[in-house]
């Protein structure tokens, strides 16, 4: 995606926020984070637990109010639509949830879990289209006229997710997050899932902001990749860039503590340590473009230092 | 030929249930060694965890383990354990390690107490004795400032630390085996790391037998010495940890392996395992796998595999492996995975 004419679908500025403000449980989640996601692109975002991966993904739902900074969608400032722009966007903008079961209403069936999406949206305008539409849906997703009448714990895992899948995709979004949308299943309903999303994303030009602690799956998937560490953005580049190249100590450290599915290597193979202290040194740091795309977060000594590694 | 520690003799468990009976345990055997770690993996509901769970006598009320089953400890068959036997077991000889530390924490106990507690209970130590070795014991698990969080509460702790006292309570009457369901998964990679490190580095003081469940491949080539990779209430095939990577035989096995990306991966060609796994309520009579294997031959739908043999170490159940069985191509992660075995393992002529 470093095609320059790329149109940019959702712009975050410097975004900022705080849980709890003014509280003495105050938690600055998000700090100064910014970065654009292109159309029809997935960008990856990975961090350790409590990096605010999540956050992020909601605030830019609208889900959560920012401190400071700006989210704009497809050219509007998300916190300063109107109604009718705003219905729009949420249509627009869905979301895909780690645990499937939480996120579906057991006591409707898969057909009316879909068909209320289609409601939403005004796509239905009589009992047979939706039926009809809801079918679409299912085969889309792999499933079929079979599991229309069936309620979600009569589903495994894979089957869950594809229904959460299908109930996001139904009001014909333009862009989805996916907060881990694959830990909670087997190894291979893993593979089932992720070939689906990328299918989706080809059939319907989706763009995928993809939240994972797999970074194998993050790496295969997106196209982009941002590292979220403490609430702040890292470092940022094409998914090779930052999963061959990388250069903050923290991206180092977290890919070099992926195990990999080869046992020579993994057994001879030992994680880089990482010592946090020096983000809280008070320096002041900026993102730092190092090549065409790639970006990090760095003092300009650190950045010296930084490129110097590299070689 | 060394002896096992544990033997396991066709292992059968059914659960009753509303809809009938469930066969989720259909014949299972192995062995553990001293010192070495198993590692256990397979699709969701294979049967790793009910397997584990009944050599500690921890299974749900509705579960059945049949006669003839057998469970050697030593010269003692735990199948035939009651309730009131297992106290000699239950943590003392095999301990236990869960996903999700908070089900085996007691929120209202102190993490110190609960360290304690087992090495008072099967070690005889007196409280004050039992608290030093708990403290001990907390910094070998690489807990910081021990000292000053030996009293705190559970809930006042993060996921990771979590894990690492649950570890320290399994440790802490010095069992002979460690049985550690999924202990990982629900943790980021960085603490992850940390925290097989820490078991490797314990398993290895104590020369304990670890039985690791995971569904991370990764994880599994790290931890493991020998791997057993179980479908539908079988172990499948099962071999040294280079074997069953390098040298896969059976197509479950090849399917697991090819639906992990590397880094090479392109989008669009993971491989991806279709279906889903049968019913136990309604065991099919051939191979479990084969309404999901593209390499299944008709015998597969009709009959039972046997074990067959393919190294001193390594054997696996598939129609593949018999004489009479055409010649077939596995996915291509595999064939690059045979060309490493046959140019690091297999010796010239
Ligand atoms: N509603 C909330 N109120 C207060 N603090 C919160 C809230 N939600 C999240 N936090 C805190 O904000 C930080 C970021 O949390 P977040 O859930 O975004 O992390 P994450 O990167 O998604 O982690 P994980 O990988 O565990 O899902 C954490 O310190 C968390 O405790
Ligand atoms: N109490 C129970 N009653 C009925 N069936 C049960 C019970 N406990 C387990 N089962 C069944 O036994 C089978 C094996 O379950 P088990 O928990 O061992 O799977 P697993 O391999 O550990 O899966 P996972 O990877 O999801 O943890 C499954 O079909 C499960 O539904
Ligand atoms: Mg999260
Ligand atoms: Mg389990």
């Amino acid at each position: 995606m470093e095609n320059p004419e790329a149109k940019k679908l959702v712009s975050i500025k410097n975004l900022t926020l705080t849980f709890n403000a003014g509280k003495k449980n105050e938690k600055t989640a998000l700090e100064d984070v910014s970065f654009d996601i292109y159309e029809g692109e997935t960008f990856g975002l990975v961090g350790e637990s409590g990096s605010g991966k999540t956050t992020l993904g909601r605030t830019v739902l609208k889900l959560y109010s920012p401190a400071g900074g700006s989210i704009e969608f497809d050219g509007s400032d998300i916190n300063k639509m109107k109604k009718k722009e705003l219905a729009d966007f949420r249509s627009k903008a869905q979301m895909i949830f780690q645990d499937p079961q939480a996120s579906l209403n057991g006591r409707l069936t898969v057909s009316n879990i879909l068909g209320e999406g289609l409601d939403e949206a005004g796509f239905t305008k009589n009992k047979e289209e939706r039926r009809k539409k809801v079918l679409e849906l299912l085969h889309m997703v792999g499933l079929n006229e079979d599991h229309a009448s069936r309620y979600p714990h009569e589903f495994s895992g894979g089957q869950k997710q594809r229904i959460g899948i299908a109930r996001a995709l139904a009001v014909q979004p333009k862009f989805v997050i996916a907060d881990e949308p694959i830990s909670a299943l087997d190894v291979s309903v893993q593979a089932q899932v992720v070939n689906l999303l990328a299918k989706l994303q080809k059939e319907q030009k989706l763009t995928y902001l993809f939240i994972a602690h797999d970074l194998a799956m993050v790496k295969y998937l997106s196209d982009r990749i941002g590292v979220l560490h403490w609430g702040k953005l890292v470092e940022l580049g094409t998914a090779d860039q930052v999963y061959n190249h990388p250069l903050h100590p923290y991206t180092k450290s977290l890919l070099s503590a992926v195990p990999v599915p080869d046992p020579v290597k993994e057994k001879a193979h030992h994680v880089k340590s990482y010592d946090p202290s020096f983000e809280k040194d008070g320096q002041e740091r900026h993102m730092v473009e190092m090549e065409a795309g790639h970006f990090v977060l760095a003092t300009q000594e650190e950045a010296a230092k930084y490129k110097a590694d590299q070689n | 030929m060394q002896t096992p520690i544990l033997e396991v003799k066709n292992l059968e468990v059914s659960f009753a249930t509303y809809a009938g009976t469930i066969q989720a345990i259909r014949g299972v055997d192995f062995q553990l060694f001293e010192g070495e770690t198993l590692a256990i993996v397979g699709e969701s509901g294979s049967g790793k965890s009910v397997t584990t769970k009944t050599l500690l006598g921890l299974n749900a009320a509705n579960a059945t383990v049949k006669k003839g089953s057998q469970i050697l400890l030593g010269n003692t068959n735990l199948a035939d354990y009651k309730e009131k036997d297992w106290d000699q077991i239950r943590g003392k000889k095999i301990a236990m390690v869960f996903q999700d530390p908070m089900t085996s924490l007691d929120p209202t106990m102190t993490i110190g107490k609960q360290i304690a507690e087992p090495m008072e209970k099967h070690l005889g130590k007196k409280a004050k004795e039992a608290r030093e070795a708990a403290l001990a014991l907390m910094k070998d698990v690489g807990i910081p400032d021990a000292e000053e969080h030996i009293d705190d509460y559970p809930h006042q702790w993060s996921g990771g630390m979590r894990q690492r006292a649950v570890i320290a309570i399994a440790l802490a009457a010095e069992p002979d085996i460690l049985i550690a369901d999924e202990p990982t998964t629900a943790l980021d990679v960085t603490i992850q790391a940390q925290i097989l490190n820490i078991l490797k580095a314990q398993q290895k003081k104590r020369k304990m037998a670890v039985i690791f469940i995971t569904h991370d491949l990764g994880v599994v080539a790290d931890v493991a010495d020998r791997v057993a990779v179980m479908y539908a209430g079988k172990i499948v095939e099962k071999g040294t940890v280079n074997e069953i990577f390098y040298n896969p035989k059976h197509p479950y096995t090849w399917g697991l392996l090819s639906s992990m990306p590397t880094t090479s991966t392109a989008l669009g060609s993971l491989h991806a395992i279709p279906g889903t796994p049968p019913d136990l309520l309604y065991p099919p009579k051939g191979d479990a796998f084969a309404n999901r294997n593209a390499y299944a031959l008709k015998i597969d739908h009709e009959k039972q595999p046997p074990f067959f043999q393919v190294s001193p170490t390594h054997e696996a159940a598939t129609w593949l492996l018999d004489k009479r069985a055409p010649k077939v191509v596995p996915p291509e992660e595999i064939q690059k995975r045979q060309a490493y075995w046959q140019e690091h393992f297999v010796k010239e002529g």
